[in-house]
């Protein structure tokens, strides 16, 4: 019963801002789709357009074969004729309302009988482990619980498509990890298409089978959680993604397959550019020697800092710093001497430019 | 892409589309709300301002006995040459200005004087009792503006113009002097002592929003106490007295309660009691350009006011926190200060009541003696040496009316504020960002700017004639109920936007995603969220509009007069002590609402006034 989204050119503007700027995106059926950027980069206003709760300026948007929006049309759906459901960052419950006048609303407007909404009531508490709250007042619940509740009273309506704005961020970070287990294992249930917005890319690449990446209204990249982590396809993405942050070092393409950064030079798998280039790498996907190797280059532990399951050591090379992750309590001492072997398949390559990846 | 597939549009296609457009922006409801918003306010507001302009520059049949070969309707410049520049114009309109300006600034002066210290006292210092003295500073405002005018004359009147004499000639048996009795300081006592509570309240509120961290900061960076008032203390202030300056000022310049009884006798003339005269005698031309100076001097300082206020609102955001830390310590001066000031305020607050009470006791009038005792006034039958054989004021159906009509027009206006403030604050919240909501917006804050007489003013030229599908209004009920809606509409505006504001656009989305209707979302959703805050704004209006005389002292006639105009007309033919009576009826009236109102809300007066 899911649904795809097809979005076409759209534009949203507010004065002189470009909130969302000529996105074209496909969302597959059954897609968990997250969009992820930082602050203001238009995820909420490309979320409230789709919902029919912002009038775009221009572009075109389908939910499944239905055209809800149309600016050369001039067409634009009711946000209730789009059948879809939008769980708010602040929950937005009716305050004056019971946990179960708040689920029935909508069904009401179905024109649902009392017996079939009783049903829906009960099965939706239920999927978000909330049953027996039904007269309870959202302010006498904490925000975890509203939360479910407002959860639940978008999954009662059975909407074809979720649209989540960072329901996650008001909570605090043990109810956070909860939540997430069961939305994820929501949609593994449901199967509903689902666009789920948020700033915290650990959310976005633990939940989501496909992560837009936004940056000023523009997508950057639309891909797997797999491919965006290991194949940012810019650098913008590069350095949005990952805790702790990729290693971004300038160099230049000095010969075959090879890159010279600082006063050393790292083999890379087969490009065919040149010119300015930086090297992107994992800090988790360097080795760390106590002992020279071939190929492994000398650093100096400028500062390490163990934090139980992993370390992190940020080592030096003259201007060149490098950040490296290591699982465990790490026995490397501060100013010791040090030898990181960079593997070629795991390093990226940008054009210093423009900015995008080079690919073989 | 987009953009070919706009160009192979046909042309019928792309009007389809402009139409479907255009269909979508104004049925939305908030789009609906302010067109029907802006034709009200057309109707109500623009319109008898222009006719009121309009009658300024045209010929009157009346002006024929002036102007020899005046043709009426003809356009002319006839009223403003007189008015401005002609030999009467000392007297019919510079004399007045000068007097209200007097007027007005003294009591504006004064109440700062009183209301500033107050809050001062009440807030920064160690003073005990401030509960009570919060409660105290508010009562003088509950009571008509010309209670304490009224009172006056009851103490101090010295028998110079006729009239029932004073209570202190009784006991002193010397007449008070003439400019004690009337005339300019009496008027700016009586007015000083209604309107020191939007000082107070303004100051107050001001006051305690200043975290005196900034203080503190200030003291341990080595700054003495005064240079620490001067450079941060007013800075913090000054918007707030600025405020209060402005309503204090507009309001008194356009009085007329005050002015009419201790003025009038005198012939000490306001702008706000020659434009009565004017109109009374049917110069409606030449009232109208009074009105106009009038609007136009309020308008000012009303601007004035945003440009300074609105630079320096900045530092309103500072702080703001309420706490206080440090309080000035008034040692030996505590308890005397205290006395002094519980004392003041209930002489301001009681006294007036009870000058009242104790002239309508009494027989004849100016005899303070127990023997002169009486209730006759309350509940005597008609007696023809008493108000002209009028009977008390409690068997008297004149009075019941009045009182009737008081209520009526109290709960007609109440209603139909609520009901504008519930769709301009939906329109104008729902809208924001939008130039059909600021527009609405701005047109909405129109009728603040004009005096409260100067309004009335515009609304006899405009229904003595049909206006399109409104019938000739003057002279009926409706027309004082559309004059007071009127000019309540900036108040509407600005409570229902605040109470709009309250309902975060999320509940109303939440309910749209659900497929509620407008209407669906309106009534389930956004009216049991703002419900309260209409309920207290209609109460609020309705004790205002039970008090208010100004604004519609030039439309009442005998069988639409309310209790407040009533009162002005039986002191104009001489029976004080009847209007005494029906003044403490209001009073009373007055009181049981505001006492409602305490109830539904804690009471605070403050939310109400929109500060
Ligand atoms: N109603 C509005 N009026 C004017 N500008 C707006 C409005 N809503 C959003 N914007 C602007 O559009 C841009 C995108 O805003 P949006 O709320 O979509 O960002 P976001 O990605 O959701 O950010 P966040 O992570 O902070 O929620 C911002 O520059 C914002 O200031
Ligand atoms: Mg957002």
């Amino acid at each position: 019963m899911s649904t795809t989204i097809t979005i076409k050119n759209l534009t949203k503007r507010f004065g002189d801002v470009v909130a969302v700027n000529n996105v074209s995106l496909t969302i597959e059926a059954g897609t968990f789709l997250t969009l992820l950027g930082p602050s203001g980069c238009g995820k909420t206003t490309l979320l409230r357009c789709i919902a029919g709760l912002e009038d775009p300026n221009e572009g075109e948007i389908y939910i499944g074969d239905k055209l809800v929006y149309s600016s050369i049309k001039g067409i634009s759906l009711q946000p209730g004729a789009r059948d879809l459901g939008l769980v708010f960052q602040n929950y937005a419950l009716w305050p004056h309302m019971t946990v179960y006048k708040n689920i029935t609303f909508a069904l009401e407007m179905q024109k649902l009988t009392k017996a079939q909404m009783d049903e829906r009531v009960h099965e939706a508490l239920k999927e978000v482990q909330m049953d027996g709250y039904e007269n309870r007042y959202p302010r006498e619940m904490s925000g975890g619980q509203q939360q479910r509740i407002a959860l639940a009273r978008m999954l009662a309506y059975r909407p074809k498509v979720f649209l989540m704005d960072e329901p996650l961020s008001n909570l605090d970070a043990r109810l956070r990890m909860d939540m997430r287990t069961e939305l994820k294992r929501l949609h593994h249930i449901s199967g509903a298409t689902t666009i789920y917005v948020t700033h915290d890319q650990v959310e976005a690449l633990t939940m989501s089978t496909n992560i837009a990446v936004m940056k000023l209204g523009v997508v950057q990249q639309l891909d797997t959680p797999d491919r965006v982590y290991h194949f940012p396809a810019n650098l913008f993405v590069a350095d949005f993604i990952g805790n702790p942050k990729v290693n971004l070092l300038d160099g230049t393409v000095s010969g075959q397959n090879q890159v010279k950064v600082g006063d050393f030079a790292l083999d890379v798998e087969t490009f065919n550019a040149r010119g300015k280039m930086v090297v992107a790498v994992r800090p988790e996907d360097i080795a760390v020697l106590t002992e020279p190797e071939l190929n492994a280059v000398e650093f100096t532990a400028y500062s390490v800092l163990p934090a139980g399951a992993d370390s992190t050591i940020v080592a030096q090379r003259g201007d060149v710093e490098v950040t490296v992750k290591v699982m465990g309590i790490s026995k490397i001492k501060m100013d010791q001497k040090i030898w990181l072997k960079f593997d070629p398949t795991s390093l990226n390559l940008y054009d210093k430019e423009s900015g995008n990846l080079v690919t073989g | 892409m987009a953009k070919q597939a706009g160009e192979e549009q046909g042309l019928f296609e792309r009007a389809e589309a402009w139409l479907r457009r255009f269909w979508r922006w104004v049925t939305t409801p908030q789009v609906i709300l302010s067109l029907i918003m802006l034709f009200v306010m057309f109707y109500m507001v623009i319109i008898p301002l222009y006719r009121m302009l309009m009658t300024t520059f045209t010929f009157s049949e009346s002006d024929v006995r002036y102007a020899p070969g005046a043709v009426p309707g003809d356009f002319t410049l006839f009223h403003w040459i007189r008015m401005l520049s002609s030999k009467v114009s000392t007297i019919m309109t510079f004399e007045p200005l000068l007097h209200s300006l007097t007027v007005s600034l003294g009591a504006t002066f004064f109440a700062f004087v009183i209301g500033g210290a107050l809050a001062w006292m009440v807030v920064r210092t160690d003073m005990p009792g401030r509960h009570t003295i919060n409660v105290l500073a508010t009562v003088p405002y509950i009571m008509p503006s010309w209670t304490i005018a009224m009172a006056w004359k009851v103490l101090f009147n010295n028998g110079t113009t006729g009239g029932m004499p004073g209570f202190l000639m009784y006991l002193t048996g010397t007449p008070p002097p003439d400019w004690i009795s009337y005339g300019p300081v009496p008027i700016i006592v009586s007015s000083a002592l209604h309107y020191y509570t939007f000082f107070f309240l303004f100051v107050s509120a001001a006051l305690m929003s200043i975290d005196s961290s900034l203080e503190e900061a200030g003291e341990l960076a080595g700054a003495s106490r005064w240079r620490i008032l001067r450079k941060i203390t007013f800075p913090l202030v000054i918007p707030a007295l600025l405020s209060g300056f402005i309503m204090t000022f507009s309001k008194t310049m356009g009085t007329f309660g005050g002015p009419n009884i201790l003025g009038v006798p005198v012939r000490y003339y306001t702008m706000s009691t020659m434009l009565r005269s004017n109109t009374q005698v049917g110069a409606f031309g030449d009232g109208f350009v009074l009105a106009i100076v009038l609007i136009l001097f309020s308008m000012t300082t009303i601007f004035l006011n945003q440009k300074i206020v609105g630079t320096r609102k900045s530092y309103e955001t500072i702080g703001g926190r309420g706490f206080m830390a440090q309080k000035t310590k008034l040692r030996n001066w505590r308890m005397p200060l205290t006395s002094l000031v519980i004392i003041f305020q209930v002489i301001v607050a009681v006294l007036p009541l009870l000058l009242l009470i104790l002239s309508t006791l009494m027989a004849r009038s100016g005899d303070y003696s127990i023997s002169n005792l009486t209730l006759a006034h309350w509940i005597g039958q008609s007696n023809e040496k008493i108000n002209n054989g009028e009977p008390g004021v409690l068997l008297n159906p004149a009075i019941y009316r009045g009182a009737w009509n008081s209520i009526k027009l109290a709960l007609y206006t109440a209603f139909f504020t609520a009901l504008l403030g519930v769709i301009l604050g939906y329109a104008i919240v729902k809208g924001r960002g939008t130039r059909l909501a600021k527009f609405v917006e701005q047109l909405a804050f129109i009728p603040y700017v004009i005096p409260g007489i100067a309004f009335g003013a515009v609304y006899i030229s405009m229904f003595t004639k049909p206006v399109g599908p409104i019938p000739p209004l003057y002279g009926t009920f409706a027309l004082l109920v559309v004059v007071s809606v009127a000019k309540h509409i900036p108040y509407s505006s600005r409570s229902g936007v605040s109470a709009m504001l309250q309902v975060g656009r999320e509940l109303e989305e939440a309910a749209a995603l659900a497929g509620a209707n407008a209407w669906q979302r309106f009534a389930r959703i956004i009216f049991p969220l703002t419900s309260t805050g209409f309920v207290s704004g209609f109460l609020l209006t309705f004790i205002t509009t039970m008090r208010e005389l100004s604004l519609i002292i030039l439309l009442v006639t005998p069988t639409t007069a309310v209790l407040a105009s009533m009162t002005m007309r039986y002191i104009e033919n001489g029976n004080e002590q009847q209007a005494n009576a029906v003044i403490i009826i209001l009073i009373v009236l007055v009181l049981i609402g505001n006492f409602i109102i305490s109830r539904f809300r804690g009471g605070s007066l403050k939310k109400g006034l929109g500060m």
